[in-house]
């Protein structure tokens, strides 16, 4: 690890959200299935068909189910190169890795041999590993989508009319748009640091400025949440919260969310 | 440590979802009795911290980096339930909005990190630094230890809840359903990697913030109630329920513990090894158990076990008690004042280690 990879790892790292973030946004504007749905119809319907997924027994009922989540994708306009790249490859190299060791470890009858080697495949082990990887490939196809299709302010004015408490649906929307603001302050803190850095730094060295960046970071966050409070209290917050809520179900969406439900049922009753 | 999607059963998320309920409602309802109008933007922004102290890559011995939680110092400066509720906002975003965890399991990885991990975090931190100054160099010591125990208590929770699936739930051909290695290999297999590093990432990190704010910004180490701008500490006094009807719903609870009786049968896998001996409990444990085989003989194990402890009143009723329903209600009377006791020693023991705080 070169000197100072680790702060150019963190970097990378809150560059990689921002990015994804734009991403989101810009395609939760174009026009596209999900996109002309209800945000309710789209959190539901998604919802419901991860829990059909996690429901699902049987490998072939999944693989419909996935082929439904590409479906979804394509007429909601996503590009499914960067579903690949954000989703697939992701989980295949994360969960795919996982389920490997099931494929030898897992006791049942033997179905092939590596040559040369003493390790054998079960029949058991090769069904746990694939129901495994499709369906956390599956399961996380249908968030992405309905992340990538709805805008932020949309999914929490949803779960707010699911009767979530407006407390926690208040600091959902405050968290996320502050994470934005401290990920852009700890990044100039780092990019700050990083240029004023001459020479090689110890570990013990690397770990206090670490600490301390995070401290000062930590003091700076309270210091947020005394300002925002006061800016809330002048526009005369008195503990209360209130959201609008203007979503308007029309025919296409009721349609849609008995298409989804259906198609959920369909998937628990026949993957049982 | 995040949990995704798939690799947990919708029986164990629905579980863990309920408990993790109950965690965030206590914790909301304590939260907003200490600060009010505050509490919404105060967890918000702790919570993006959160978010944003779990993207730090913290460099660790021997040239790795590793992530840790910001869970443990979430905990010093907010408490319990205010960790609680920032850390688990933080967990939902990353699930909802970034992919990291799933949704259907969203629950366990907030009962593991946030409810567990502030809980085990606070209450070392409290233990080892009790009594001492806010300066010293013992509550460093002390945020390093309560990290990587609380990382490593909720990463043995996470594997704890991966190693039960191949067990409970797999198809007539014995092919695991959901996350497939058994408790044997799923510990060792998580542990070993936080032990090693996300472990010492979070005491890094904890002990080198604490070590930082005693410096830099000594009015966080005293907790929130000590942040400029935060109501003081106050409890909205209706909401607590009266002691005497708490008194009164004890005692009926206590006059009702004789209903057990009207169950016929054992309790479905309480069954003692003079039940497995008995043909005729073991014909009605066969019943019970969707006809499965019952061994012929009491396991070895069992029946060595069943004698290391004799408790003092078998099957909830006292040797020299003749009736059975008088014995239910003495051993809930028991039961009771036992409870009574250690609560009584532990809050008494809380009270001793708050006081040099107070007046430091």
């Amino acid at each position: 690890m070169s000197q100072d990879s680790f702060l150019e790892s963190t970097m990378r790292g809150f560059a990689r959200a921002f990015s994804k973030a734009l991403i989101s946004e810009a395609v939760a504007r174009q026009p596209g299935l999900l996109q002309s749905l209800d945000p309710r119809v789209r959190v539901i319907g998604m919802v419901a068909l991860v829990i059909s997924v996690i429901l699902c027994r049987k490998l072939a009922v999944i693989a419909a189910v996935m082929a439904l989540a590409i479906v979804i994708a394509m007429a909601s306009r996503l590009s499914l190169w960067s579903l690949a790249t954000r989703v697939w490859f992701v989980v295949l190299g994360f969960t795919g890795l996982i389920a490997l060791p099931a494929l030898f470890v897992t006791p049942g009858r033997t179905i092939f041999t590596l040559p040369g080697l003493p390790l054998s495949i079960s029949a058991q082990g090769l069904g746990t590993a694939a129901l495994l990887v499709f369906r956390v490939e599956t399961a996380a196809t249908f968030t992405t989508v309905l992340v990538l299709c709805t805008p932020w302010t949309h999914i929490l004015k949803a779960l707010r009319s699911l009767h979530l408490p407006a407390e926690i649906v208040t600091m959902l929307a405050m968290t996320h748009r502050y994470v934005f603001l401290l990920i852009e302050t700890a990044n100039q803190m780092f990019e700050s640091r990083q240029s004023r850095t001459v020479g090689r730094l110890t570990g013990p060295e690397k770990r206090r400025m670490t600490a301390r960046t995070a401290g000062a970071l930590l003091s700076k966050s309270v210091d947020l949440s005394h300002e925002v409070y006061l800016a809330m209290l002048s526009r005369g917050f008195d503990g209360e919260v209130r959201l609008l809520n203007d979503f308007r179900l029309r025919a296409h969406d009721y349609v849609a969310m008995t298409a989804f439900i259906v198609a959920g049922c369909l998937a628990v009753w026949t993957g049982r | 440590m995040h949990i995704p999607d798939g690799y947990l059963s919708p029986s164990t998320c629905a579980t863990l979802y309920a408990f993790a309920a109950s965690g965030w409602y206590s914790a909301l309802r304590r939260v907003k009795g200490m600060l009010a109008a505050r509490t919404i933007p105060l967890i918000s922004v702790f919570a993006a911290f959160s978010f944003v102290v779990m993207m730090f890559n913290i460099p660790l011995p021997g040239g790795t980096t590793g992530h840790a939680l910001g869970v443990t110092v979430a905990a010093i400066v907010l408490g319990p339930s205010g960790s609680i509720l920032a850390v688990s906002i933080a967990l939902t975003i990353q699930a909802l909005f970034f992919g990291d965890g799933g949704v259907t399991t969203l629950g366990a990885n907030c009962f593991n990190m946030a409810i567990v991990g502030s809980l085990v975090a606070y209450g070392i931190y409290r233990l080892l630094s009790a009594r001492s100054e806010i300066r010293s160099r013992r509550r460093v010591w002390a945020a390093a230890v309560a990290g990587y125990v609380a990382i490593n208590a909720a990463a043995l929770l996470t594997s704890v809840e991966f190693g039960i699936q191949p067990t409970l739930f797999h198809d007539a051909s014995g092919t695991p359903l959901y996350a497939p290695y058994p408790l044997h290999v799923a510990i060792p297999a998580m542990m070993i990697g936080h032990l090693t590093v996300a472990g010492l990432a979070e005491a890094f990190i904890a002990a080198g913030m604490v070590s930082y704010l005693q410096r830099a910004d000594i009015g966080l180490l005293r907790g929130i109630q000590d942040v400029p701008g935060t109501a003081p500490l106050t409890v909205d006094a209706s909401r607590i329920a009266s002691p005497a009807r708490l008194w009164w719903v004890v005692g009926f609870l206590m006059l009702c513990t004789p209903l057990g009786i009207l169950a016929a049968g054992t309790a479905w896998g309480e069954w003692s090894s003079a039940d497995l001996a008995n043909p005729e409990a073991r014909a009605q444990i066969e019943a019970a158990s969707g006809n499965q085989t019952v061994p012929s003989s009491v396991p070895a194990g069992l029946q060595k076990l069943s004698t290391v402890w004799t408790a003092p009143f078998p099957g909830y009723a006292p040797r020299f008690v003749k009736s059975q329903t008088f014995g239910y209600v003495l051993s809930a009377m028991f039961g009771v004042g036992s409870l009574m006791l250690v609560t009584l020693a532990v809050s008494r023991l809380a009270r001793k280690t708050q006081a040099p705080e107070s007046s430091s």
